[in-house]
């Protein structure tokens, strides 16, 4: 299973994490400690995974992003290597060639996105365009309620005019 | 598209993003989170939009590693907002900032139900989705039939039922037991047969969840995976959708044949005859293409075929086509595929017949340990490693001896010990296994442990044709100018034995030797000058006929450490000099050490170990891994039994422990002044064993396995575990561990031992290692718990309480509920002492291990000497303090009887080792004592306390105790603390040793004995 996913920039800077182990607050710091500097000093032509307390840690560059994913040490690495991969086509799709201050600006939209496609560090639907559906049933909602309320307040206004 | 549709939370972002340096941007979210903390504390008058704004932007602060220790409340309570926008963010956010163990958690239980009972699909699709991502036991307990419902029910949309799937694997693996539902798995079997793969994507995962824990009851999902799979690899009804890079969905592809090696074998002929159909297609039909992704996809595949392949044992044809895969794989440029061959090289070495094959390989593999890439390296290590037998062990071990100079730090313990184990274990001589030993000590020095020295000794003690060989090598390696201290040791005392076999070589003259020798004794620690004093005496007693000068260089030695602080140097010196001076009877007492009894090397089983550690993880060799480490355990209780009445360590043939040499000194005294009466507290049944524990555990010759393999395994845990293995032992009888679980080693030795050093083991089982690791800083400790699976299945339902007296206040941080297979948890536990007193707190520990649950409460030694610090006083602060103290309750006296007998020079080393620093000379009576130490407790802070005991030369069995100290409670706790030492003294802190005879014994044949640890204790 996966145990957790992180998106770290070049710099280092966290861009989203999502644990799906329990891991306190601590542990967190310290595993994305340990993992940064593991990773980000990897040269560009080595293989996609590194091998890390016992666990495997797949991870791919994506322009300054690296996308993380911890997985058990027994589990197919290069499935795990195409989920993210998987991911990022979906996030590009949503985004319309997503860049990292997209991911940043709209931190929230990455995690309603993950959510679509991994849950319990399983995968949960590897059609694109089902996710790509999913999440634009989502914002309408929102914007439907959105909507809604200022109707609404509009109509309290009116009355109370 | 760059901004976040909330103002507030874009402008934020964009201010932490502004911060010029980590400090700004500190104050920056420092002034944020102020702000959220006053809005939240009127949260009456908050918006639903600023309510989810701010708890965004609290994820936000999170995610950049700041610590949100507040407003987790608001996040769940938006939870159970009506509409969908605020349900939405409380949601994710609960799920990102929380984890499964957090308390406000169980106050969302309800609201979940009812979203996830409730005919609001959206909403059942958050409620499953926070479940499935971080759900506990409690989750598992109340939700779990109802997710079972929506799974089923032919109402909900592919959306819901999806996710109630991987929903269900969660609280399956939190709780196997909430699956009891009947003919689930039919159930099961129709959710196979789905159409929408979503569905059967996540269903899949589900069977994987289960069949893991047991197939039995899956079988009739066996040849529905089949089906999917010939579905997917025809690319039969896969909708355009499904396909990736044009390979219908390889995740599903993946996960069906995951869940078919959790079965052992496909009785069903077609069913076997139609995967191994769609097996070859995978094996034959997959090309190296352009497309990164869509060969990744595809191999993925591959590999997972691969795995199968590997698992169902499948005609020798297949498998040697498997074999051609894997070695086109390890040599191709595509580092992953490289990685993964290798990989895969290691596990198929676990089928029988195909060895050869890979050996073909070697050679490309021993270029992968050259690689740029340390994973690959590791992989190619462990390959070489696995793939080594007598036919190539000179080319593996010398290369691995070549890029050991080159390896990086974190590689070289492992590659030392893998070294050590293949020399020893496919040693085509034994000449060259000594050359390796020796180039591994020289070039290794600080990575080889203390056995592999143990065990060169061992062989070439054994064998006669070796020692000249051996003496000769060792005599070299001591010319070199900077040699590990390792290397004096082992050439030491291979030369200390045989170096008169060399007696006419150039160089070789016991003089040359000695002084060869002793050139490197300034040099060496305290551990090591014991082994050169006993080589120095052997070289007088080779020395016939003896050489003035040399005695008299020799003898200034002995003499000049006769007076030495450490025991064992001490009484080394003192023995040599005056046996050396018995001239000739001095060749019966040193003479050469008897051979060894053949046994097992400590090395090679852990070698078996890491064999079945480095085997396939997975499913396929789970049960045969299990059975192995049955088998080692039935070797271990052969030296259990084994073990002989350890009344060999008389004082010539050199005791190792210095508590041994304690009473062996006293003896002498007590015989040099006529007066015999020393009398054992112990009678000798119940000391020899006690003793054996204390002589085998600091030489763990018979390594533990677990500790051990972790270090193999991962080495960054392996830093701590190799402190902890020195304690262990793994003697456990094997008729214990079929009924119930029991410990291994006794508990109360080890928290006594712990009582006076501050890492060790704990508690041992033979599921089970916990370590302790403390540090202590004046009133405040921290102790770390190691907690340590030894087996290759997770231990289940792990749970630690602290029950703490209420001097202390104690916080033991999260401990997970499972314990992955051979992992190694750290749980720290901080400790603060609030004020003195001698109550100890308990740990309440349980696992479930199968059908074993096991509960152990075990003594913490946070006990009241971990707060003491050593302060040493002079004369001119101990007399105004000791008077200014007058009488009770701040100073008591207590005439003590019943004391442990013991010389004055022991008791004050026990009161050092509990940081009751005695300090000499200011009690102008040589048969007192005077100690001090400061103790540490909120409510006395540093408060100096000062001991003195009255002993009587007449009769050590009493004495007079005087403690004082500025309060009250802490002079009467020190008092019966001190009291508690000197009359029961706990067996594992000093063990008696049964009357030996005063005698030399010249050679006589040791008692027959296969237990290595007492033998080696008696050696060194």
């Amino acid at each position: 299973m996966i145990h957790f996913v992180l998106l770290i920039s070049r710099q280092g800077k966290v861009r989203l994490t999502k644990w799906y182990s329990p891991y306190s607050q601590k542990e967190r710091t310290k595993v994305i400690r340990e993992l940064s500097g593991m990773i980000l000093t990897r040269g560009p032509k080595l293989c996609n995974f590194v091998e890390w307390r016992g666990y495997k840690v797949v991870y791919k560059r994506y322009a300054s992003l690296y996308f993380c994913m911890c997985i058990d040490q027994e589990d197919n690495e290069l499935e795990v290597l195409e989920i993210i991969h998987h991911f990022v086509e979906i996030l590009d799709r949503y985004f319309g060639s997503v860049c990292e201050l997209d991911l940043i600006f709209n931190f929230h939209k990455a995690y309603y996105i993950l959510d679509e496609l991994v849950i319990a560090g399983e995968l949960q639907e590897s059609s694109k365009k089902t996710v790509a559906r999913l999440i634009a049933a989502q914002d309408s909602l929102v914007e439907a309620a959105k909507e809604e309320a200022s109707s609404l307040s509009n109509i309290i206004a009116q009355a109370t005019k | 598209m760059a901004l976040s549709g909330m103002r507030g939370l874009s402008v934020f972002i964009s201010d932490v993003r502004n911060c010029q340096n980590k400090e700004l941007e500190r104050l920056r979210v420092d002034k944020e989170l102020g702000n959220i903390r006053t809005r939240f504390k009127n949260e009456k008058g908050l918006t639903p939009y600023e309510k989810k704004k701010y708890v965004w932007k609290m994820l936000y602060i999170h995610m950049l590693g700041y610590d949100v220790d507040f407003g987790h409340m608001e996040a769940v309570s938006l939870i159970s907002a009506p509409k969908y926008p605020e349900k939405q963010v409380g949601y994710i956010v609960t799920s990102c900032l929380l984890n499964e163990n957090h308390d406000f958690l169980r106050l969302a239980i309800n609201t979940v139900r009812n979203d996830i009972v409730g005919r609001n699909e959206t909403f059942q699709c958050l409620a499953l989705t926070l479940v499935g991502n971080i759900g506990g036991r409690e989750f598992a307990e109340s939700l779990a039939p109802d997710v079972q419902k929506l799974l089923i029910s032919s109402s909900c949309r592919p959306l819901v039922r999806k996710k109630a799937a991987l929903c269900l694997v969660r609280l399956f693996r939190k709780n196997p037991d909430v699956m009891n539902v009947d003919s689930w798995s039919d159930r099961m079997a129709q959710l196979l047969d789905e159409r929408d793969l979503g569905v059967v994507t996540s269903s899949m995962s589900l069977l994987v969840a289960l069949v893991s824990n047991n197939h039995e009851e899956y079988w009739s999902c066996l040849p529905k995976c089949v089906k999917v799979l010939e579905r997917l690899s025809r690319n039969q009804d896969v909708p355009q959708e499904y396909t990736y890079y044009g390979i219908p969905s390889p995740w599903l592809q993946v996960k069906a044949m995951r869940a078919l090696q959790y079965f052992p074998t496909i009785e069903d002929p077609d069913t076997r005859r139609s995967l191994f159909e769609v097996l070859q297609r995978i094996l034959m039909g997959t090309d190296v293409v352009k497309n990164v992704n869509k060969n990744n996809a595809s191999h993925a595949v591959l590999f997972e075929a691969l795995a199968l392949v590997m698992h169902l044992d499948a005609e020798k044809e297949m498998m040697s086509q498997c074999v051609a895969l894997l070695g086109k794989f390890i040599a191709v440029r595509e580092p992953n595929i490289r990685y993964l061959g290798l990989e895969n090289m290691t596990r198929m070495l676990m089928v029988t017949d195909v060895q050869d094959i890979i050996k073909r390989h070697q050679a490309q593999i021993i270029t992968s340990l050259k690689d740029p890439d340390i994973s690959i390296r590791r992989r190619a290590l462990d390959l070489l490693y696995g793939m080594c037998d007598v036919s190539n062990a000179k080319d593996i071990v010398e290369e691995l001896l070549q890029y050991l100079s080159t390896a990086e730090f974190v590689m070289r313990e492992e590659l030392s010990l893998k070294i050590a184990i293949l020399a020893e274990k496919f040693a085509p001589d034994l000449s060259w296994y000594v050359d390796v030993i020796l180039q591994l000590i020289d070039k290794a020095g600080d990575f080889v442990s203390d056995d592999i020295w143990f065990r060169v000794v061992q062989f070439v003690t054994n064998n006669e044709d070796l020692q000249p060989y051996a003496a000769l090598k060792a005599r070299e390696y001591l010319d070199k100018p900077a040699i590990h201290e390792t290397m004096v040791k082992v050439s030491a005392y291979i030369l200390g034995e045989y170096s008169h076999l060399l007696a006419r070589r150039p160089g070789c003259s016991p003089k040359e030797i000695f002084s060869i020798i002793h050139e490197k004794f300034p040099t060496v620690t305290t551990s090591t000058i014991p082994i050169l004093l006993s080589t120095y005496a052997k070289i007088l007693m080779h020395t016939q006929p003896p050489d003035p000068e040399l005695q008299n260089q020799i003898w200034a030695i002995f003499r000049k450490y006769e007076g030495c602080i450490d025991v064992e140097i001490q009484q080394r010196a003192v023995e040599y000099f005056e046996l050396s001076k018995k001239g000739a009877a001095l060749m019966d007492i040193l003479s050469e050490m008897p051979k060894f009894p053949e046994r097992q090397s400590s090395l090679i089983k852990k070698a078996e170990d890491t064999e079945t550690d480095t085997a396939d993880q997975s499913a396929i060799k789970l049960r045969s891994q299990q059975q192995n480490s049955n088998a080692l355990v039935v070797t271990d209780q052969h030296h259990a039994n084994g073990t002989p009445p350890v009344n060999q360590l008389g004082p010539v043939k050199v005791p190792s422990t210095s508590k041994v040499d304690c009473d062996s000194v006293d003896q002498r005294e007590a015989q040099s002044n006529g007066t015999l009466t020393i009398v054992d507290p112990q009678p000798p049944s119940s000391a020899s064993p006690d003793l054996l524990g204390d002589l085998l555990s600091p030489l763990a010759i018979e390594g533990p396995h677990s500790a051990e393999n972790q270090s193999n395994h991962s080495l960054s845990a392996g830093v701590e575990g190799a402190a902890i293995v020195e304690e262990a032992l793994a003697l456990a009888p094997i008729e214990e561990q079929m009924n119930t679980v029991q410990p291994i080693g006794s508990i109360a030795e080890r928290f006594h031992a712990l009582c006076f050093k501050d890492s060790g083991v704990l508690y041992e089982d033979p599921y089970i290692q916990i370590g302790s690791k403390a540090d202590w800083r004046a009133h405040h400790g921290r102790l770390v718990l190691f907690l340590g699976n030894k087996n290759t299945a997770p231990l289940a339902s792990v749970q630690a309480i602290i029950l703490s007296p209420s001097h202390l206040r104690t916080e033991l941080s999260l401990v997970p509920e499972t314990i992955p297979p051979r992992a190694q948890v750290q749980c720290p536990l901080e400790v603060v002492n609030l004020r003195p007193s001698r109550d100890v707190a308990v740990l309440d520990f349980s696992y479930k291990f199968g059908t074993h649950l096991v509960n152990v409460k075990l003594r913490l030694p946070a006990v009241l000497n971990k707060f003491f610090q050593p302060i040493t006083v002079s004369a001119e602060e101990f007399f105004p303090q000791w008077r200014s103290l007058s009488g009770p309750p701040l100073k008591l006296q207590e005439v003590v009887r019943g004391v442990r007998p013991m010389a004055l020079l022991e008791m004050a080393n026990l009161f050092n080792s509990f940081q009751l620093i005695v300090c000499p000379g200011l009690d102008p009576n040589p048969n007192n004592l005077v100690a001090s130490t400061t103790f540490y407790s909120e409510s006395t802070r540093a408060m100096l306390c000062l001991v003195r005991i009255e002993t009587d030369p007449a009769d050590r069995t009493q004495l007079r105790m005087t403690v004082a100290s500025g309060d009250p409670a802490l002079t009467f706790e020190l008092k019966e603390f001190v009291k508690e030492q000197l009359v029961s003294i706990p067996t594992a802190a000093r063990a008696a040793a049964p009357p030996v005879p005063p005698q030399p014994q010249p050679t006589s044949p040791p008692p027959p004995t296969s237990d290595p640890g007492a033998l080696l204790a008696g050696l060194l």
